[in-house]
């Protein structure tokens, strides 16, 4: 009765859910109340709040759950992704084909996909010669020759479309903690770009320009240098005003300092080392598709762990958005792609917008991105909002996610480490979804970037992949 | 002796580690620490410091390198073992102040550790999961909300007792501790009467009464309309009654309810029998006990109950009266009202907000020998069957779930009552409307002037068919209520309404006038 006997000698303290005026007739009454604005959990559904229900109610179930979201977080911090090589994705990427297409997001045949993607794969088979026009590109495609599969199914991502063609180069991202490699491919810059679905001239002679230059210069400056560790200009980003997703200004800059002095001292000619060091100097995104990579490398050995309910990859492909759970391994878990929300370049608006469009939501699955918007203040503006918008965006990240990282610090958050590991469960209780940072693609093929903005991720996958997880133990 | 120790890989912002340094530096035992980025530049610094050992000289830039110089092996665990903690960030935020909403239980329990009560007025499906989290968390619990499986109340009452907690509710409409309202709750002065009661308006009419009779409250728990029921097992009456045996500012304790479950009843009696201090209880039903048993006085309507304990309190001899002014004088009114009655005018017809003050109307009518009708009875033969219609005599607690399906409390909302105030008036057969205006926190902001438009309206009809409705009330509360008695009590006597102390006298003058 202790509790109960402070309750009528001491000051009382009051949280109020439900009826607000009783919160008002404490105030009147000057008593310190806090209301709490409460809301159903799990929106109400009565299967879904059985399951939860199941689940907090067993305590053997919960320990594991608990020590498997804890080993996730583990595996995640303890990464250390190295950028090893860059080379072409026929040469690394497993079971890439001649005729294979990687896209991003969960699967999607060519009569799903959406304007920006069907833009990128034609522009891509243009670049790889397989085709002379998009209309024979479109030919090559409907021969059903072409082999489409996700990025992530092959350790790889890509940002928007996603699209990694076989002579492509791509990073090659090793952690070195799990020995698993992960591929990204290289950012092209801003505006038109195949990752957009455009597909013109001047995206295809960049592309060429890419391959033949670009890649091959980075190939042998990073194997010049034995490997570059991209977790700790992350880290570093982090505390420079970078969230590693949406901004890549600081890291970006960090990357081409560490990287110059192997640039110049490599055997090539000097107008060559300019202009790749002006490509990525002048490409304020180029870290993104190395953060990617890095994120991918890192999440990939968090799948599997029995009875976690972390979410370790969240990808879209313009059509779907898709995620997947450790426990649950491969399994995609899909619904609609959202629309986002956010600031249009001149002369396009949300009527031009495609829905929710890449694997960039790597960088969330791994705790940065939209989960880091507290360290990137100058990002919000980019998304509509105000700074204090962006902490509380990742204030609101702890309570649907697992740890706090240990090397991933926020400055304005007294040097609290960014959300990590987005737990299923929590999502679903509270109906909190996952907020999402993210560049725009217009949605007619051959256009490119329209905007950028932010959205959330959509309750029903978490709400399915609960039901599926608990099909999996037997909880119901 | 120095030590070193590299994490491989970890970067950390200069100007962190520094303050990090400083820190440790304080730590008993420690004579010089310094945290860095392993960069050949560091490393010089961490030599010249002549902090640099063997494995420190081995790092990378990209390394993080702690170099302590300590006195024991125990103080290099310490430190290092606080190193780490300050490294993780895993240490207690700092509460920041923030605009954002607070939507989840875990968080606002986390967020605001002082709190020690949880009001919950949710839907009562919902209740169990939330309750269940504040009372694991060490809070008390206030659970205004109803529809509440009984089941749920058993797992959150026994789970409260084993944490110490106390559980008020479901269903719980009124508490007052330590001289602050919870729920629909009067403001009545502190003072040694102590109370627990499993009825809302019953723990309202009975606080205020006292307050107005010049005694006050020291606390008065609620329990909720199902604690004394055999599933619940009265788990909140009996902590209720340890609370305020073992309080030093309750002198008296009062305890109302309707009629507990023999077992219940027996074992409460038991404890109250076992306690030194005086108790004033009350059971509400057809098989009232009444009387004196060593210090443990029986009554049967609140007033009783009240008056009961406010003689104990001040150390007089409680005598039972029907009315405050003289009996002789109220009978004269009641005469020269009932002269106004048309000989078609027979029946009273009661309207009620409060629950319990209506079960007491009931109690008292059918101890009179009047024959009524009510949608809560106390026999069969009781029962009105078309809650639509009244019969003969009725009464009606409007706060019953016929009533409020899909509209607030017809305490907070007349809209319902005020209709029912016409229908009743056009009845040529109706003599007496008795109403009960309950006041306090949470309750409407102006209970008579919300009846106005209504009781205008029926007097004037019914004056045009050559009737005159006599209009009853009874105001549960006092004048240091946010609405203030004194001027309710006016209001109503200006509108032609008689304004009796308590509900008990005002039922007992209302069944004068149609007997």
């Amino acid at each position: 009765m202790k509790k109960a006997e402070e309750l009528l000698n001491k000051k009382m303290v009051v949280l109020n859910m439900g009826l607000k005026n009783f919160k008002e007739s404490l105030d009147t009454q000057g008593v310190k109340c806090i209301h709490l604005n409460w809301k159903p959990p799990a929106g109400g559904k009565k299967e879904i709040i059985k399951i939860l229900d199941r689940i907090n109610s067993s305590k053997i179930l919960l320990n594991r759950i608990k020590k498997a979201n804890k080993k996730v977080a583990q595996i995640m911090m303890n990464a250390q992704p190295y950028l090893v090589d860059v080379r072409p994705a026929i040469e690394v990427i497993p079971r890439m084909t001649k005729n294979t297409i990687l896209h991003a997001g969960p699967p999607v045949m060519w009569d799903k996909m959406c304007g920006p993607m069907r833009g990128a794969v034609l522009g891509a088979l243009i670049f790889e010669g397989k085709a002379k026009n998009l209309k024979e590109a479109e030919r090559l495609v409907k021969s059903g020759k072409i082999k489409f599969s996700p990025c992530h199914h092959h350790n790889a991502v890509g940002p928007m479309a996603g699209i990694i063609s076989p002579s492509m180069y791509v990073f090659c991202v090793k952690n070195k903690k799990y020995g698993n490699v992960a591929y990204c491919s290289l950012n092209e810059g801003l505006g038109r770009a195949l990752r957009f679905g455009a597909w013109g001239k001047d995206v295809l002679k960049r592309l060429i320009w890419m391959r033949d230059v670009l890649g091959p210069v980075l190939s042998k400056a990073v194997k010049k240098m034995g490997g570059i560790d991209i977790k700790t200009i992350i880290a570093q980003g982090l505390q420079r005003g970078d969230e590693c997703h949406n901004r890549n200004m600081a890291s970006t800059d960090l990357f081409l300092k560490l990287i110059t002095p192997a640039l110049i001292s490599l055997d090539e000619e000097r107008k060559t080392i300019l202009d790749v060091i002006n490509f990525i100097g002048d490409n304020p995104h180029f870290f993104l598709n190395l953060s990617m990579a890095s994120c991918k490398a890192t999440v990939d050995p968090a799948k599997g762990v029995p009875y976690s309910t972390v979410m370790w990859v969240m990808a879209r492909n313009g059509t779907e958005i898709g995620i997947r759970i450790s426990s649950l391994g491969d399994r995609w878990f899909t619904a609609p792609a959202g629309m986002p929300k956010g600031l249009y370049f001149p002369g396009f608006s949300e009527k031009d917008a495609n829905p929710d469009i890449g694997d960039s939501t790597i960088s969330e699955s791994a705790g940065i991105g939209a989960y880091a918007m507290a360290a990137a203040p100058a990002i919000v503006g980019f998304v509509g909002g105000k700074a204090q918008d962006a902490i509380n965006y990742t204030l609101e990240m702890y309570e649907i996610t697992t740890a706090q990282h240990k090397d991933f610090l926020i400055p304005a958050l007294n040097f609290r480490g960014t959300p990590l590991g987005v737990d299923v469960l929590k999502v679903v209780e509270k109906q909190v979804a996952p907020v999402i940072n993210t560049g725009i693609a217009h949605k007619k093929p051959g256009i490119g970037q329209v905007g950028a903005g932010i959205l959330r991720g959509d309750l029903k996958l978490f709400e399915d992949a609960l039901i599926a997880f608990a099909k999996k133990y037997k909880i119901l | 002796m120095v030590v070193n120790v590299v994490k491989k890989n970890l970067y950390m912002d200069s100007v962190f580690l520094m303050s990090l340094s400083s820190r440790i530096k304080k730590m008993s035992g420690v004579e010089d620490v310094s945290v860095m980025m392993g960069t050949p530049e560091n490393k010089k610094i961490l030599s010249n410091a002549g902090l640099l050992a063997k494995d420190g000289q081995s790092a990378q830039p990209n390394d993080l390198v702690i170099a302590l110089k300590i006195k024991s092996d125990i103080v290099k665990k310490q430190a290092l073992q606080r190193i780490e903690q300050l490294l993780s960030q895993t240490e207690e935020e700092e509460k920041e102040e923030k605009e954002r909403e607070i939507t989840s239980t875990d968080e606002a329990l986390r967020e605001y550790r002082n709190a020690n009560l949880v009001q919950i007025s949710i839907p009562g499906p919902y209740v169990r999961r939330e309750a269940e989290k504040a009372i694991l968390n060490g809070k008390n619990v206030f659970i205004f909300s109803d529809n509440v499986p009984v089941s749920d109340e058993v797992f959150l009452k026994k789970l409260g007792k084993r944490k110490g907690v106390l559980v008020m509710g479901p269903d719980c409409g009124t508490a007052i501790i330590n001289g602050i309202g919870l729920g629909f709750a009067n403001a009545v002065p502190r003072g040694d009467i102590g109370m627990v009661g499993a009825a809302g308006t019953g723990i309202q009419e009975v606080t205020s009464i006292i307050a107005n009779y010049g005694c006050g409250i020291s606390h008065a728990i609620g329990t909720g309309g199902r604690d004394l029921k055999k599933e619940v097992g009265g788990i909140t009456m009996d902590a209720g009654i340890s609370l305020l045996a073992k309080d030093s500012r309750t002198k008296v304790i009062v305890l109302v309810s309707k009629i507990p479950s023999p077992e219940v009843k027996s074992k409460i009696l038991s404890k109250v029998f076992s306690i030194k201090k005086p108790f004033v209880i009350l059971f509400l039903g057809k098989d009232y006990t009444e009387g004196e048993k060593k210090n443990v006085y029986f009554v049967k309507t609140l007033e009783d109950a009240a008056k009961c304990a406010v003689a104990i309190s001040k150390g007089q001899r409680f005598n039972s009266t029907e009315f405050d002014e003289p009996l002789n004088k109220i009978k004269e009114k009641a005469k020269n009202l009932r002269k106004k009655l048309s000989p078609s005018q027979k029946f009273l017809r009661a309207l009620y907000s409060g629950g319990t003050l209506c079960n007491e109307a009931n109690l008292i009518l059918t101890e009179k020998g009047i024959k009524f009708f009510s949608n809560v009875p106390l026999e069969n033969s009781q029962v009105l069957k078309n809650l639509e219609k009244s019969k003969g005599n009725t009464t009606l607690d409007m706060g019953d779930d016929y009533f409020t399906v899909g509209t607030p409390h017809p305490m907070i909302d007349f809209t319902k009552r005020n209709q029912r105030i016409l229908q009743e008036a056009n009845d040529p057969r109706t003599a007496v409307i008795l109403l009960d205006a309950v006041l306090g926190y949470g309750a409407h902001p102006d209970p008579a002037s919300a009846f106005f438009p209504a009781i205008k309206q029926a007097k004037t009809k019914a004056k045009k068919q050559n009737r005159e409705i006599i209009f009853i009330t009874s105001i549960t509360g006092t004048d240091l209520d946010p609405q203030n008695r004194a001027r309710q009590k006016e209001k109503f006597e200006k509108m032609g309404v008689g304004v009796f102390p308590t509900n008990a006298q005002a039922v007992r003058f209302a069944s004068m006038l149609i007997k």
